[in-house]
């Protein structure tokens, strides 16, 4: 897929870019020293996947009538949004050292592009559970005017504490939008602990599948089983599709993998350095370099 | 000495609810764009004629006014002009956030239209009195708020609503019939109030039914001897100010009428304008910090204190206060 202009990445170079993501998020959250690590070092492998392999867009133009919608119910997640929408050309790769600044684009949570965010960002997230309802109305008008483009929301799972999600699943089901796929970012994980300490969500699959929707399981750190779920959800006629995939919050760094501890927090420089160290390089290149970088590969 | 004073007469009754169900006809008959949501309470807000007609563009939503607004937004986003419409109390308070976040902070354009508002709804009891909902919706940012007064009036506010694009619009209704006076060769102008008598001593600023109160108080207070100007503040915000200012000059003392809070509503709006531009002596006709009960709509604005004769006495009180 991709957008008017683009190839596919291949699943090799989707892994590469999944590490880039994360060396961005790591990066970004140094400087800013405000932001959220955890879920979204989590979700770089999905966000590789949609932006280099399953959306259709032109970041040349962010109202192309044919493109998908994509939603972040979870707004909190903007890090690694903002890396993938940077990568995939939709603003200067250097203003991802703006997060959370002032005067920036990249605010705290992602504000629209015809305001005062970035180009991408369809509307306003930040307030958890809202995402859902915005995709079923979005995919109510395009079935309206007849038009095809496909219509994704991704929630946190900690975000289906919110009420509000479960009246959109309930619209979404009673209206068959098979145009529309939603992602649950399933790591276990949101503030106060994990989620089946704060409130109990499983059996999840089976709720949703009571709700009326098509429920696909996969592992969320897998490019390939996520594409193999993406084909599966957008083949998938007369009912939403949802897919839960697994994911690991801060996955890719030690220190963080798997501990709920690090959805809101930025690293340490040293973390910082750290989580680097443990994420290589890749093709594709940092968008800031450090004074520590430089005075590490200058010549002796 | 007495002057002669404008007389303005009702040409018979019906429902600003039904001023929007009216528009909405006409508008959906003109603008394929234009949807509808509904929120399980379609022939109490009038929308069941646009379901029947139109079943294609409208969306049940059930009983799920957070799921609705977020639909709006969801339909604004792709081109539709969606109006979304269930009572005050659950299209204000209960899916707040959701307007802040997904309408008034992304300055999409979905029309909120508020039917059964203020106390006069009545026998349904507090729960179901918007007393807050003007408070709630101007406090937004790019939001605009509209409280229409009469039949005609409602309708050409919900007509003139699809032109705001940049931006959510609040219309509020109420479910009683009451007095059409509004006069169809009088320009209707979003954030334009207008002038319906003129006076030299006191002014009555007024929104929703307590422009036709005011009217008639303002009859009371002419036979007393006291020029009594009337403006019907149609929009709450964009707040005309100029109007209010110019009133503040020539007469000098002001009164606020609304079926609302006293809080954060017309009266604060009001207060917040001159105290800035022209400090001016105000009485507040308005619902005093309190919750509302069951019994009849005019039952009610008496037990209240937000019928005509509380405007004739605010208007008596505030020129006590006067700077001569």
């Amino acid at each position: 897929m991709g957008g008017p202009n683009h190839q596919p990445l291949s699943v090799a170079e989707l892994k590469e870019m999944a590490r880039q993501i994360r060396r961005d998020i790591i990066k970004m959250l140094m400087i800013s020293r405000s932001g959220h690590s955890g879920g979204p070092l989590g979700l770089a492998d999905i966000f590789a996947c949609l932006y280099f392999n399953v959306l259709k867009y032109d970041p040349q133009n962010v109202t192309w009538p044919d493109r998908d919608y994509f939603f972040l119910s979870a707004g909190h997640l903007a890090p690694v949004w903002y890396a993938a929408l940077a990568r995939a050309g939709f603003f200067p790769l250097d203003e991802l050292a703006t997060l959370r600044a002032i005067n920036t684009r990249l605010h705290g949570h992602p504000a629209p592009w015809y305001t005062h965010g970035v180009p991408g960002v369809e509307i306003a997230s930040g307030s958890l559970g809202q995402g859902m309802s915005v995709a079923v109305g979005c995919a109510l008008g395009l079935r309206l005017d007849k038009k095809p483009n496909h219509v994704f929301v991704l929630h946190g799972d900690g975000e289906l504490d919110e009420g509000q999600v479960w009246e959109g699943i309930m619209s979404a089901a009673h209206y068959k939008l098979d145009t529309l796929t939603a992602i649950v970012d399933r790591n276990f994980c949101q503030i106060d602990n994990r989620t089946e300490k704060v409130m109990e969500l499983e059996p999840l699959a089976d709720k949703w599948a009571a709700f009326g929707w098509n429920v696909i399981n996969c592992d969320g750190n897998s490019v390939e089983e996520f594409l193999h779920a993406i084909g599966k959800a957008s083949n998938f006629r007369g009912k939403p599709s949802v897919i839960i995939a697994k994911t690991f919050m801060g996955k890719g760094v030690s220190f963080m993998e798997d501990d709920y501890r690090w959805h809101g927090v930025p690293p340490s420089t040293e973390q910082g350095k750290q989580a680097l160290s443990e994420l290589a390089p890749t093709k594709f290149g940092d968008f800031f370099e450090f004074e520590w970088e430089k005075e590490a590969i200058a010549p002796a | 000495m007495q002057s002669s004073v404008t007389i303005i007469e009702s040409k018979g009754e019906k429902a600003t609810r039904q001023g929007f169900a009216d528009a909405l006809m006409e508008l959906a008959n003109e603008n394929p764009n234009v949807v509808v949501l509904g929120g399980d309470v379609s022939p109490s807000v009038k929308v069941d004629g646009f379901a029947k007609a139109y079943p294609d563009r409208f969306f049940s939503v059930g009983v799920a006014e957070a799921d609705m607004m977020g639909v709006a937004a969801g339909l604004a986003l792709v081109g539709k002009i969606p109006f979304a419409s269930t009572y005050g109390e659950f299209a204000t308070g209960r899916p707040f956030d959701q307007i802040r976040q997904s309408l008034a902070y992304s300055q999409l354009p979905v029309k909120i239209c508020a039917s059964h508002c203020g106390i006069t709804v009545g026998p349904d009891g507090a729960t179901h009195q918007s007393l807050e909902d003007i408070a709630l919706m101007r406090v937004l940012p790019h939001m605009t708020v509209i409280s229409p007064c009469d039949y005609l009036e409602t309708k050409r506010a919900v007509r003139r609503s699809v032109s705001i694009t940049n931006g959510p619009v609040y219309i509020r209704f109420f479910r009683d019939n009451t007095p059409m006076f509004t006069d169809e060769t009088v320009p209707f102008e979003i954030g334009k109030a207008n002038t319906l008598i003129d006076g030299n001593d006191v002014t009555v600023i007024a929104a929703g039914l307590q422009v036709w109160e005011a009217i008639k108080a303002a009859e009371v207070l002419h036979a007393e001897g006291i020029s009594t100007r009337v403006i019907n503040m149609h929009t709450i915000k964009p707040l005309d100010k100029d109007v209010i200012v110019t009133a503040a000059k020539e007469t000098g003392a002001i009164v606020t009428a609304e079926d609302h809070q006293i809080h954060c509503g017309l009266g604060s709006a009001v207060a917040e304008c001159l105290v800035q531009i022209l400090p001016t002596p105000q009485e507040f006709v308005a619902v005093k910090d309190t919750f509302g009960e069951s019994g009849k709509g005019d039952e009610l604005m008496r037990k209240y204190g937000i019928a005509r004769e509380d405007i004739v006495r605010a208007a008596k009180k505030v020129l006590k206060r006067k700077q001569r």
